[in-house]
């Protein structure tokens, strides 16, 4: 038992919320400090989502996730910045303020997990937890340069994580390095009886460079295709053959299903959005509205009032979706192109072990570029949502730069496969050292 | 042509299913004596990042049911969400089925209109209800509304019939019928308020249909269709149209009223609910052992004590009065029994809204050994039995009816012993008398009824009025 001081400047804006007395119990992360994105209950401690309307929500109960990390000894020393909701690939749309990138403070850290990857780049904290939907805990991890884990849907609990697309989204671990991904994942993976989707894989994997001999390798043309700076491409293409070298077999493929991916995953992400943000009505959480109108009126104001821009907007588009007269049209058809990229991965899968690309299509944004023009925004996830759709895992490993600003190494597996895409991330990272 | 057969009814009806625990979390259901708020947690309350587990229970209840009602179990069904505002609902949707229902197709069989008849039932599935509101009034309507989430996730059970009833009388057997069924499954008490909540598709053929929402009790059903039916008549007989919409049920004022047209246009954007996996559960069904049920119940009294279908009927048609009788049927005369607790008790119970479950056994059938014993006239043994319940009601501690009997002097008299109130009936009333000797047969029971009068009960009319006649008969030849 014991506790941490937390006194590290915040000049990026990472946190939300700061513990600067974090105690901690024993365990196999005695005393390591590990910020948690605020969209993760914590019991006693503000959970905001980066949204106004949760401003000073405090959980009477703690996520299943920082129940494991308290259990394992490790301090949790603050709640990271992150988009409103997850809603966001630049973590510009809290409306606590947006985060900086460590490398570069005129640009985005990405987002949604910005705060949890600037951080980690920063040097604030060892790891964290981010969250991904539908690239988020990759995206920052890399435009920050750091390691970033998607696990499979279902390996982690998402007991505790205040739900933003249920069927897409899950908890994952952020670090310097693979090992302490490794680390940091082993703590939170594993069955909870109070998640339906859980599935019963603990994960307890030491990190080796021994098994990419033979490794299959799938590289889909459609990663490298219309809207990859070619920069980026380059740099992966670079990557992926130093893993050619260390006896990796690359082999070229191709992913069709790649061609709806991104419409299939906004209108699924903002259909189950538009429902689970229906609580946030003001009769229980936020700023109070001293109204006297009628009920319907009253939440129209609060809602009105407390959720942001891009926000508002995703729920207008999912509640319009599930329209009666548009259900077949858009959620229905989503469910059917979504079903389209997991064949497409189970084919793939059979023939390689592991699947390799940019983990995003360019560099860390400059702040404010993408602010005036979401579309363009929604079409830098195009790479990292197939994971998401699939729910299959994927990780983000730092491959070097492009004009200094860092580029990720997307490494997506199969079901279940961590241990196997740990391991190539883990193999890359010592060739680049 | 009956009277009602221009009359469509389909009913949907919603049981809180009595398991112990709510259908996503592990809070306890029993807060009845509890107060606001008490029986909550993460779940229930619809708190940001809670999630919701399947209450086991609940699917089992939902397949006993769906087995008795002889539907079919799909090999898979799904829950959904029901996307709507209202202050009672803390997620801002509530979960249940939509076209994956757990059971559909079935039937259950009443005793309609025109005999025996198969109600058909479209699906049943299950739901979470809501929270509950309470308005507190202040100087103007009402000053403000609090909320109450011990019922928000207590297990429902959906029914709905297809339009195959005929009359609100059908509807009222169908609901009791069903009740019954639910009862005898031992997922549904119906003692239990607010248990149940009824809304009714209502048409007069070739005419629109109405859908009356809100009914909250049997007696309610059977007096909305009775209201929506005349007021849908006298439209038509006056030339106009019936608009097909959403009418709420004033329970109070017997009437149903027009609900603004915003409530029927809400799109509720059903999905499949995502933190669910699908439900599969057909083979289980096979392994889930039904109880006795009402109908094989019926057949067993007729077939066991001898008793008549009427009273086997009524003596089934709820689980408590059934278990209650055959315990009377162990200790006394079974078709008395059947006679004293179906045509007597009930009435007596029905009156007092009291519930059989609180009659105390042995001091019922003590009371119906007297009358078969012939130590107290019927008329006695009813005074006795209203005593006995009086007491019950208001909590005092009841007298054996054989010791109240005694202490009160009511044992029935030998006619002789009535020799000299006849005397005097006879002497009280001579137009009475001089009546009856002009024919007039009634003023015999007139005068029979002085004599019960005057010995407050005591006396057995069955053996006084010979006697009687006898006295005042003219001699022949006089």
């Amino acid at each position: 038992m014991g506790s941490v001081t937390f006194d590290a400047e915040d000049r990026w804006n990472a946190f939300i919320t700061i513990c600067r007395e974090a105690g901690h119990g024993d365990g196999p992360m005695a005393g390591v400090a590990v910020a948690v994105k605020d969209n993760i209950s914590t019991a006693g401690i503000q959970t905001t989502c980066g949204s106004r309307i949760l401003k000073d929500y405090i959980p009477p109960y703690d996520a299943h996730v920082v129940e494991l990390l308290k259990a394992a000894g490790a301090a949790v020393v603050g709640k990271t910045n992150m988009d409103e909701f997850g809603m966001g690939t630049t973590t510009e749309s809290s409306a606590f303020g947006p985060t900086t990138n460590p490398v570069d403070t005129a640009r985005v850290p990405g987002g949604s997990s910005g705060g949890s990857a600037a951080a980690v780049a920063a040097g604030m904290v060892p790891m964290a937890l981010g969250t991904d939907t539908g690239g988020s805990i990759r995206c920052p991890a890399a435009f920050c340069g750091i390691v970033g884990l998607k696990p499979t849907y279902g390996r982690v609990s998402r007991y505790g994580l205040v739900a933003y697309a249920n069927s897409l989204e899950g908890v994952g671990p952020m670090a310097g390095n693979v090992t302490d991904v490794a680390r940091l994942f082993s703590v939170i993976a594993g069955h909870d009886a109070r998640d339906a989707t859980s599935i019963d894989r603990p994960f307890a994997h030491t990190p080796s460079s021994n098994r990419i001999k033979g490794l299959r390798i799938g590289v889909p043309a459609e990663f490298f295709g219309k809207g990859v700076d070619p920069a980026v491409a380059e740099q992966v293409r670079r990557a992926i053959g130093d893993l050619a070298d260390l006896g990796a077999e690359i082999v070229d493929c191709s992913m069709p299903s790649m061609a709806f991916a991104l419409a299939a995953y906004y209108v699924t992400c903002t259909c189950e959005a538009s429902s689970n943000l229906a609580r946030f009505d003001g009769v229980r959480y936020g700023p109070d509205i001293a109204s006297k109108r009628s009920w319907h009126e009253a939440y129209q104001e609060h809602r009105r009032e407390h959720f942001g821009k891009e926000v508002r907007r995703r729920i207008m588009l999912g509640t319009f979706a599930l329209s009666a007269g548009y259900y077949g049209k858009y959620y229905a058809k989503a469910q059917a192109a979504r079903k389209n990229v997991g064949e497409d991965f189970a084919r793939l899968f059979a023939d390689v072990d592991v699947i390799a690309g940019p983990t995003m299509p360019t560099t860390a944004f400059a702040l404010g570029e993408k602010t005036a023009d979401p579309l363009s925004m929604y079409l830098a996830d195009i790479l990292t949502v197939p994971a998401n759709l699939a729910g299959v895992p994927a990780i983000s490993v730092p491959c070097g730069t492009v004009d200094g600003l860092p580029v990720g190494l997307q490494l997506i597996g199969r079901h279940c496969e961590e241990e196997r895409i740990i391991d190539t991330a883990y193999a890359y990272e010592e060739v680049r050292r | 042509m009956t009277e009602h057969t221009d009359v469509i009814i389909g009913l949907e009806i919603h049981c809180q299913l009595n398991t112990k625990t709510k259908l996503f979390c592990g809070c306890s259901t029993d807060y009845k004596t509890d107060g606001p708020n008490t029986h909550v947690c993460p779940v229930c309350l619809g708190l940001p990042g809670s999630l919701p587990m399947i209450n086991r229970k609940a699917v089992e209840y939902g397949l006993r049911v769906a087995k008795a009602l002889n539907l079919e179990v799909p090999e898979e069904s799904e829950f959904a969400r029901k996307n709507y505002f209202y202050p009672d609902l803390p997620k801002g949707y509530q979960v249940t089925m939509y076209d994956r229902p757990l059971a559909v197709w079935g039937y259950l069989e009443i005793e309609g209109d025109d005999g025996e008849k198969k109600v058909r039932i479209t699906r049943i599935h299950l739901e979470e209800d809501p929270g509950r509101l309470v308005h507190k009034a202040g100087a103007g309507r009402v000053a403000y509304t609090l909320v109450d989430y011990n019922r928000s996730g207590i297990p429902l059970i959906e029914i709905v019939t297809e339009p195959d009833l005929r009359s609100p009388k059908e509807a009222r057997r169908f609901l009791n019928k069903l009740r019954a069924t639910l009862e005898y499954l031992g997922v549904y008490d119906g003692e239990r308020e607010g248990g149940l909540r009824v809304d009714a598709n209502i048409s007069i053929r070739g005419s629109e249909r109405v859908e009356v929402k809100n009914i909250s009790s049997y007696k309610g059903v059977e007096k909305a269709l009775t209201f929506e039916i005349t007021r849908q008549k006298n439209l038509i007989r006056r030339g106009l149209r019936v608009d097909r919409e959403t009418r709420h049920f004033q329970e109070g004022r017997g009437i149903t009223t027009s609900a603004r047209s915003k409530e029927t246009e809400t799109d509720y954007r059903y999905f499949p609910e995502p933190d669910l996996r699908p439900l599969r559960v057909k083979d289980w069904v096979e392994a889930i052992a039904l109880p006795e049920l009402p109908d094989a119940r019926r057949d067993r009294f007729m077939a066991t004590y001898g008793i008549s279908l009427n009273h086997a009927r009524t003596l089934t048609g709820d689980l408590r009065l059934a278990e209650f009788y055959e315990a009377l049927a162990a200790k006394v005369e079974p078709n008395l029994a059947a006679t004293w607790t179906a045509d007597t008790l009930l009435g007596e119970l029905n009156y007092r809204d009291m519930p059989v479950a609180k009659v105390p056994l042995d001091h019922f059938a003590d009371l119906v050994g007297l009358v078969g014993r012939d130590e107290v006239t019927d008329r006695v043994a009813v005074d006795v039995l209203r005593a006995l319940l009086d007491a019950v009601v208001t909590d005092e501690t009841p007298v054996k009816p054989s010791d109240y009997v005694k202490q009160h002097n009511l044992g029935k008299g030998t006619a002789d012993a009535f020799a000299a109130v006849i005397d005097e009936v006879i002497a009280e009333n001579s137009q009475a008398v001089a009546d009856y000797r002009e024919g007039r047969g009634a003023a015999l029971n007139f005068l029979v009824g002085q004599v019960m009068k005057k010995t407050r009960g005591k006396a057995d009319p069955k053996e006084i009025t010979p006697l009687i006649a006898a006295r005042i008969t003219p001699e022949e030849g006089a």
